[in-house]
């Protein structure tokens, strides 16, 4: 690999989704100036009408949920909800994974990465006459459609960090399969350039995380409803909120604050009832539910009433110290390096605290930093990041059926990672032999599908430009043929570290 | 590797030519391990289930009075909800493992109970750190015990170190070190042609030798599993053997690694855990059938082999508001293997009163984790304990190493 690549690569490689033909030069007299262009609430935005919101994907999964009970129940004849139509069993289901209708669905499976046949079968018709699918490949569909219209992509690579800080298992259950592409959409992307206050709100209060961290049900249990139900907490997201989302499990908690904030968020809950149309979808309060009285969180006493107890703890996360440095070390291992230079780190916690958490200063401190853009190019791009620049380098729009088949063989598949931590994005996870021969069982299908009359020496020069070594040109070079040519130049160093 | 070689020219893929070719292949021309000279070739395999499991939902102390007040009507074994299988009075196993039960039977089965790593906090990730890393806390080493066990167990006639395997597509930390490891699953993917795979081998020995490295290794592990029942859509029992056996396959070849890991993920129980019917029954009846097919696949060599079933730590004593339970502390782990002295259920039981939980909400941790990893690496692989106090579990001067689990 050249020794240092030109920052036009630089800019694509690591900061981006690679170089679509054409796009080195565009960038090259200013590629820096390029990834600030896309620092735009606009850019992270998807655009795409057809993809429901988070109540009409909840409304979608309560039909569901009726059209099967009603066919497990074989009544003949059984009405079919129409979407204005109050739910008949409006208390259901109380959360996800709380159903049993979800099931099998709810469970984990191991050796991911691996096609699980995990996609829920439907044999049911949604009201509007249309079948519900896969609601994870249209929003698959959706984003490669998004990243492959990017100059550079360095705002969806941005919104793909925060994704996976937020992490969210679609295999959880049906609700969150179905709600997770909207939270994506409504709370990742529309804050991801705004203040991290504000997503991190956005994040907590939003049903699909509510649902999965179980938070939805849990129930402070001197509450009223936790008094009449015995019912009692559930940590889960508490826990989480402070270990991924926010300080960091370094920042020295305590079971007692985690205890204490589970406490504080009890009532934090999203409406599931159809007959109240104003809580159906979206986060509301739930007093009965939550715990009454002071709580101490990290050595503070909060005792706010009600719903504002959990907005003061959550503003304080927002704003600790200790959330800048755990954002900040996040942002520099993924974008920079697996070993995060210090200068970088402080730098980025410096420009959170001095902003109040501004994430597009966060972003523009990033990329303006000499430091950024020296460090070697060691990482490995991870599998959702390798499939969208394949796509862009070769101009592919395959089939978002085949493109999650492929993400679940490569190990990253959409919205699906193993646990609330997200992917892992060290090259050491990810440069592992099966997991590179499995690349190039995809990059010799991806050269397949691609226009059997492009030069493979071509596309190599305009995607790699100077930073293709000798010996991978003359590889492509001596290829047999244009497929194998294109797989070389896909499975090349230079297009896979970044 | 004559066969491969036969194989390659009747049946040309990426999952044969490698092994034909004879190259790359850190272990596939090694001799056979130390102990072979004296009639042993012991193989080891590490298990881990991620997300916390349950103990007191797998092996319920039924004959402790204070278990029906910490689970109320999921007290699986002491009331309505749930069978169990009798161990030994005290004990219990959770019906969902009858296989791992008829194994207990036999003698090549061992329970462990209220045992737990040196962690004491409550984070899956650090507490998964901890279980691989071997150390005393979370983030303190960049490779894991198996690995560093691999570099010490008695070099006898070797020329190479032993290798490890690591059944799942990445390489977990458990397994990462200096020691080579190969990574293993299930294929599903049609093959890319050899020629393309020769091609990049070339050209990655050029530009990018780790490269070079993990492509040669992740094409020769195919061919070594072998063909596998593809069992396609069988759901999580399926899939959990499918891996077992496949690494099963790969360790009972002559030439195949002798250490290996797998892991499970799906054990965070916090709603409806469902240990008499539900998700945790289903993830324990997988389990159960994966362990077995381990032990089928490696028949001719179970003799010489020990299987260590492990979990980050266990989960909060009572049930929690959602019929699910917390991160907790200690929880159980199993020994499996002909080479286990088993057939008993080795504890300390620390009780279930109030004062008796750690932190008055967990399963007391009454023995370390690591005693017995020393005990098994000890008495089934011979490391000294220099090595495992020095090397393999750095700072456990304290944790002795548990005597009698090998036959």
């Amino acid at each position: 690999m050249a020794v240092s690549p030109p920052e036009s690569f630089i800019a694509l490689q690591r900061f981006g989704l690679g170089a679509r033909p054409g796009d080195l030069k565009a960038i090259a007299s200013d590629p820096r100036g390029a990834l600030l262009a896309e620092i735009s609430p606009g850019a992270l935005r998807i655009t795409d009408s057809a993809l429901p919101d988070t109540i009409a994907a909840i409304t979608d999964v309560r039909s569901i949920q009726m059209q099967r009970k009603a066919e497990k129940q074989n009544v003949q004849g059984a009405p079919v909800p129409a979407p204005s139509a109050p739910a008949s069993a409006p208390s259901m289901v109380m959360g996800d994974g709380m159903s049993s209708m979800d099931g099998g669905d709810t469970m984990a499976t191991p050796a991911r990465g691996k096609g699980q046949g995990k996609k829920p079968k439907l044999a049911v018709t949604l009201p509007d006459g249309q079948k519900p699918g896969n609601p994870l490949s249209e929003e698959l569909a959706a984003r490669l459609d998004h990243a492959t219209n990017a100059q550079v992509g360095f705002a969806e690579r941005w919104a793909m960090f925060w994704t996976n800080h937020f992490a969210i298992e679609a295999a959880t259950g049906q609700l969150v399969r179905w709600t997770v592409g909207p939270f994506d959409r409504e709370a990742i992307r529309a804050h991801a350039f705004g203040s991290f206050h504000d997503l991190l709100f956005a994040v907590t209060q939003h049903p699909a995380m509510l649902a999965y961290l179980n938070n939805a049900t849990s129930i402070g249990p001197d509450s009223k409803a936790g008094i009449r139900q015995h019912k009692g907490l559930n940590e889960n997201h508490a826990r989480e909120l402070m270990e991924l989302h926010t300080i960091g499990v370094q920042a020295g908690y305590t079971q007692a604050d985690v205890t204490s904030f589970a406490k504080v968020l009890t009532g934090w809950t999203f409406g599931q009832n159809q007959k109240q149309p104003e809580r159906f979808g979206r986060f509301f309060f739930n007093a009965n539910a939550h715990e009454p009285g002071p709580q101490t969180v990290l050595g503070h006493v909060y005792n706010q009433p009600g719903v504002q107890q959990g907005d003061a703890v959550l503003a304080m996360l927002a704003g600790h110290p200790a959330t800048a440095k755990h954002i900040a070390t996040q942002l520099v291992h993924h974008f920079v390096a697996d070993a995060p230079p210090d200068e970088l780190v402080a730098l980025l916690s410096k420009t959170f605290m001095d902003t109040g958490g501004d994430l597009a200063a966060l972003a523009t401190a990033l990329v303006s930093a000499d430091a950024a853009w020296t460090a070697p190019m060691q990482k490995l791009r991870l599998p959702q990041e390798y499939v969208l620049s394949a796509c862009r380098a070769l101009s592919l729009t395959p089939k978002p059926q085949m493109l999650m088949k492929d993400l679940e063989t490569l190990g990253q598949p959409l919205f699906d990672p193993p646990s609330p931590e997200g992917y892992h994005d060290d090259a050491a996870t990810w440069l592992a032999p099966d997991a590179m021969a499995n690349r190039l069982d995809i990059a010799q299908s991806f050269a397949q599908q691609a226009d059997s009359s492009a030069d493979a020496r071509e596309v190599a020069d305009a995607i790699l430009g100077d930073a293709q070594s000798s010996a991978t040109r003359e590889a492509i070079a001596r290829a047999e043929g244009p497929v194998q040519g294109l797989a070389i130049l896909l499975m090349s160093p230079e297009f896979q570290r970044r | 590797m004559a066969s491969a070689v036969t194989d390659a020219m009747l049946c040309p893929s990426r999952r044969v030519f490698l092994a034909g070719a004879g190259a790359f292949v850190a272990w596939a021309s090694l001799p056979k391990a130390s102990y072979a000279a004296q009639g042993r070739d012991p193989r080891f395999v590490a298990v881990i289930l991620r997300g916390a499991m349950d103990g007191l939902a797998v092996v319920p102390p039924v004959g402790d009075p204070d278990l029906p007040a910490l689970r109320g009507d999921l007290a699986i074994g002491t009331g309505s909800y749930g069978d169990t299988l009798p161990l030994d009075g005290f004990f219990a196993l959770n019906a969902s493992m009858p296989l791992l039960h008829q194994h207990y039977k036999n003698g090549d089965a061992l329970l462990v109970h209220a045992v737990a790593t040196g962690y004491r906090d409550r984070s899956h990730f650090d507490g998964q750190d901890v279980l691989e890393s071997g150390e005393t806390g979370p983030r303190m080493s960049k490779t894991g015990w198996l690995n560093r066990a691999a570099m010490v167990i008695p070099a006898g006639d070797r020329v190479a170190p032993v290798s490890g395997l690591a059944a799942m597509p990445t390489v977990p930390l458990i397994l990462r070190g200096d020691a080579p490891t190969l990574t293993w699953t299930p294929p599903e993917l049609k093959v890319a042609s050899a020629d393309t795979a020769t091609r990049l081998i070339d050209l990655y020995s050029t530009v990018d030798p780790e490269f070079a490295k993990v492509l040669s290794a992740g094409l020769s592990t195919d061919k070594l599993a072998g063909a596998m029942d593809p069992q396609k859509g069988g759901g999580l029992a399926a899939s959990f053997r499918s891996l077992a056996a496949g690494a099963g396959k790969l360790l009972v070849d002559e030439g195949g690694p002798r250490l290996a890991a797998l892991s499970y993920d799906g054990w965070d129980t916090h709603t409806n855990e469902g240990a008499g019917e539900g998700r945790l029954a289903g993830l324990l009846a997988a389990l159960d059938g994966a362990l077995d097919s381990l032990a089928t696949t490696m028949a001719p060599v179970w003799k010489d082999t020990v299987v260590v079933v492990m979990t980050e730590f266990g989960r909060t004593a009572a049930i929690n508001g959602n019929e699910g339970t917390d991160h907790g502390t200690a929880t159980t782990a199993f020994l499996l293997g002909g080479a286990v002295k088993g057939g008993r259920v080795l504890a300390d039981w620390p009780g279930l009163k109030p004062n008796q939980l750690y932190e008055d909400r967990d399963l007391f941790p009454s023995l370390d984790l690591r005693g017995v990893l020393k005990g098994a690496l000890r008495d089934h692989l011979g490391i000294s304990e220099a090595d495992l106090t020095g090397k393999v579990f750095p700072d456990s001067i304290g944790v002795k190493p548990v005597d009698g689990l090998i036959a």
